[in-house]
C-alpha cells in the first residue's frame, strides 16, 4: 500500500484529486482488494488446471486439453458452470452457519495473502508481525471446515470436519515450530525485514543442517495443514464422499475448492519467503530489475507447489492414528530438538553467509 | 534404538516412491497410455487379446471350418449362440453329415466370457476387434455368422 512504484503514485495523486483525503485511503484500500481478489482467483484457477495436467502426466494420462489452447480454459468452464448451478442444501441443515462457512474459509485464505512481499515494492501490507499473522490467519480457515462440516447435517461431513480439526490443529504446532526455527535466524517477524536478511543468503543456505530439516518437517505439515493428500482424511473419497463439503454445491463448492488451492498456494509462499529468498534471484543475477522478482518468486513458489503435488501422486493417505503418530510422536520432538539445534548455531555464529 | 532408524528408513523409503513417480513425470510425454479416441478413429488398432463380437472367419472360397457340433452352444452360459442344423448327403464322400444351416449368435445378450472361443475344436470362431457395437435397432444384434451359400472346409471334420 505504501510502495514506490511509479504506477501506484500515479494512480494515488489522480484518486487524491478526485476526493478528499480521508476518503482517499479507504478508496485505495478497496482498489488493492478487489486488485488482489481477482488476480487470486485466476491463480486458483490456474492451481487447479495445474494440479489436473500434472496428476495427469503422473499417471501417464494427456490431461485436459479440449478447452482452449491445450486445455487452458478448461478451469474457467467449470468455474463459469458452477456459478450458473443451483445452490442446493440439506433439509435440516442449520441454515445460518451453513451459509456462513465457504466465506470463512475463502476470507482467511485471502486475508493471508496480503502480506506476502511478492516483490521489492509490491507488497499490499507490510505488518511487522508477518509470520505470526500468516499462522494465525491460517487457523481461522478450520473454522470454516469445522463449521460446514457440523452446520451440513450429514454424518460423512461431519466426520471430516472432525478429522480436519484433529489435524490442522495438531498440525499447526509443526509449522509455527519449524517457521519459529527460522525466526532465530533473522530476528525478525516482518517478511520484508525476513527478506532483507536473505541478501546474504538465502535462510536454507544461512542455516545449512537445521534449516533443511525445519524446511522437511513444513513441508510435511503445510501439506497436512492444507488436508491435501496423503494427509486428505478431511476429504478421503473412498472414505466419506467428498468429506465436509459433501453437501455443498454451486459456488459455496467452488469457494472450498478455491480455498483449497489458494491454500496450498500460501503454504508454498511462505515456505518461498521464508527459506528460499522470497523475490530475490539466485546469486542476484537480476539485481538490477526489480520488477523481475515477482518471476522469482513465483518460480520459487510454483516449485514448491510441484512438490506438493508430486507427494499428493505418490503417498498413499495415512490413518488417523499414523497421522498423529506422525505428528507428536515424530515431528514435533524432532522439531524442538532442531529450534535448540538453531540457537546453538546462531548463538556460535557458524552460519554461512556470503 | 529403532526409532532413528524408523526416521531413515521412512525418508528413504518416501524419497524412492517419489523417484518412481518422478521417473513416471518425466516419461509422460512418450508413454501417455491415453487414447484420443474419435480423433484417432483411422489410426487405432485394438489389441490382440480384444474381445469385441464373435465373428466367424471365411476364406476365399467362401468356407468356414464349423461343422455343427455345437459345443459352442452348449459352453454358452447364458443361449447367446442357437445353430440351426440338419444331416446332409455329402456329395463328395456320399455319406450322410451333420452340417449347419445358420449359425445364429445373439449379440444383445453375450457377455463376451469367450467360453464358445475355447470350447470350439476347430477353432470356427474367433474374437474381433470391433467396438463400436451400437445400433439403433436390438434386432441387429441377432446376426448369423456363416454368410449364405458357405459350406465347411474340406478335411475338417
Amino acid at each position: 500500500m505504501y510502495s514506490s512504484l511509479i504506477i501506484t503514485n500515479n494512480i494515488h495523486s489522480w484518486v487524491l484529486s478526485l476526493m478528499p483525503a480521508a476518503v482517499t485511503g479507504i478508496t485505495e484500500m478497496m482498489m488493492i482488494a478487489m486488485i488482489y481478489l481477482t488476480v487470486f482467483a485466476v491463480l486458483g484457477l490456474f492451481l487447479v488446471l495445474m494440479e489436473r495436467k500434472v496428476a495427469a502426466w503422473f499417471q501417464l494420462r494427456i490431461g485436459p486439453n479440449r478447452v482452449g489452447f491445450f486445455g487452458m480454459f478448461q478451469t474457467i468452464a467449470d468455474a463459469l458452470k458452477l456459478l450458473s448451478k443451483e445452490l442446493t442444501g440439506t433439509d435440516k441443515a442449520d441454515k445460518f452457519l451453513y451459509n456462513l462457512a465457504p466465506y470463512f474459509l475463502i476470507i482467511s485464505s485471502l486475508m493471508a495473502l496480503a502480506v506476502f512481499p511478492f516483490s521489492e515494492n509490491l507488497q499490499a501490507f507490510d505488518i511487522n508481525i508477518g509470520i505470526f499473522f500468516l499462522i494465525a490467519i491460517s487457523s481461522i480457515g478450520v473454522i470454516g471446515v469445522l463449521l460446514g462440516g457440523w452446520s451440513s447435517n450429514n454424518k460423512f461431513a461431519l466426520i471430516g470436519a472432525m478429522r480436519s480439526g484433529v489435524q490442522t490443529i495438531s498440525y499447526e504446532l509443526s509449522v509455527g515450530l519449524s517457521l519459529l526455527t527460522m525466526i532465530l535466524l533473522t530476528g525478525s517477524l516482518q517478511l520484508s525485514e525476513i527478506i532483507e536478511v536473505q541478501k546474504s543468503g538465502w535462510l536454507i543456505v544461512q542455516g545449512h543442517i537445521p534449516a533443511v530439516i525445519a524446511f522437511m518437517i513444513y513441508m510435511i505439515s503445510g501439506t497436512a495443514e492444507t488436508n491435501r493428500a496423503p494427509f486428505d482424511m478431511v476429504e478421503a473419497e473412498s472414505e466419506l464422499g467428498a468429506g465436509f463439503h459433501t453437501e455443498y454445491s454451486g459456488m459455496k463448492f467452488a469457494y472450498f475448492f478455491l480455498a483449497e488451492f489458494i491454500n496450498m498456494f500460501i503454504i508454498a509462499a511462505i515456505g518461498t519467503t521464508v527459506f528460499f529468498g522470497g523475490w530475490l534471484s539466485p546469486f542476484g543475477i537480476t539485481e538490477s530489475i526489480p520488477w523481475l522478482g515477482v518471476f522469482w518468486f513465483l518460480l520459487k513458489a510454483f516449485a514448491l507447489v510441484f512438490l506438493m503435488m508430486w507427494f499428493r501422486w505418490t503417498f498413499p493417505r495415512l490413518r488417523v492414528d499414523q497421522l498423529l503418530t506422525l505428528e507428536w510422536k515424530y515431528l514435533l520432538p524432532i522439531n524442538l530438538f532442531n529450534i535448540v539445534l538453531m540457537a546453538i548455531i546462531v548463538w556460535l555464529n557458524f552460519t554461512i553467509q556470503f | 534404538m529403532s526409532y532413528f532408524s524408523d526416521i531413515y528408513h521412512g525418508i528413504q523409503t518416501l524419497l524412492t516412491g517419489m523417484g518412481v513417480t518422478g521417473k513416471y513425470f518425466l516419461n509422460s510425454r512418450k508413454g501417455a497410455i491415453t487414447q484420443q479416441y474419435p480423433d484417432n478413429r483411422d489410426t487405432l488398432k485394438m489389441f490382440e487379446r480384444f474381445r469385441g463380437e464373435v465373428v466367424m472367419p471365411h476364406d476365399e472360397n467362401n468356407e468356414h471350418s464349423c461343422t455343427g457340433c455345437q459345443k459352442c452352444e452348449i459352453a454358452c452360459p447364458n443361449g447367446s449362440i442357437e445353430i440351426i442344423w440338419d444331416r446332409q448327403v455329402d456329395p463328395e464322400t456320399g455319406k450322410k453329415k451333420k452340417m449347419i444351416d445358420k449359425h445364429i449368435y445373439h449379440f444383445g445378450m453375450c457377455t463376451q466370457c469367450g467360453l464358445c472361443v475355447d470350447a470350439c475344436p476347430s477353432d470356427a470362431i474367433k474374437w474381433a476387434p470391433n467396438f463400436e457395437n451400437a445400433v439403433y435397432d436390438r434386432s441387429q444384434l441377432t446376426r448369423v455368422l456363416n454368410k449364405p451359400g458357405s459350406k465347411v472346409r474340406a478335411g475338417v471334420e
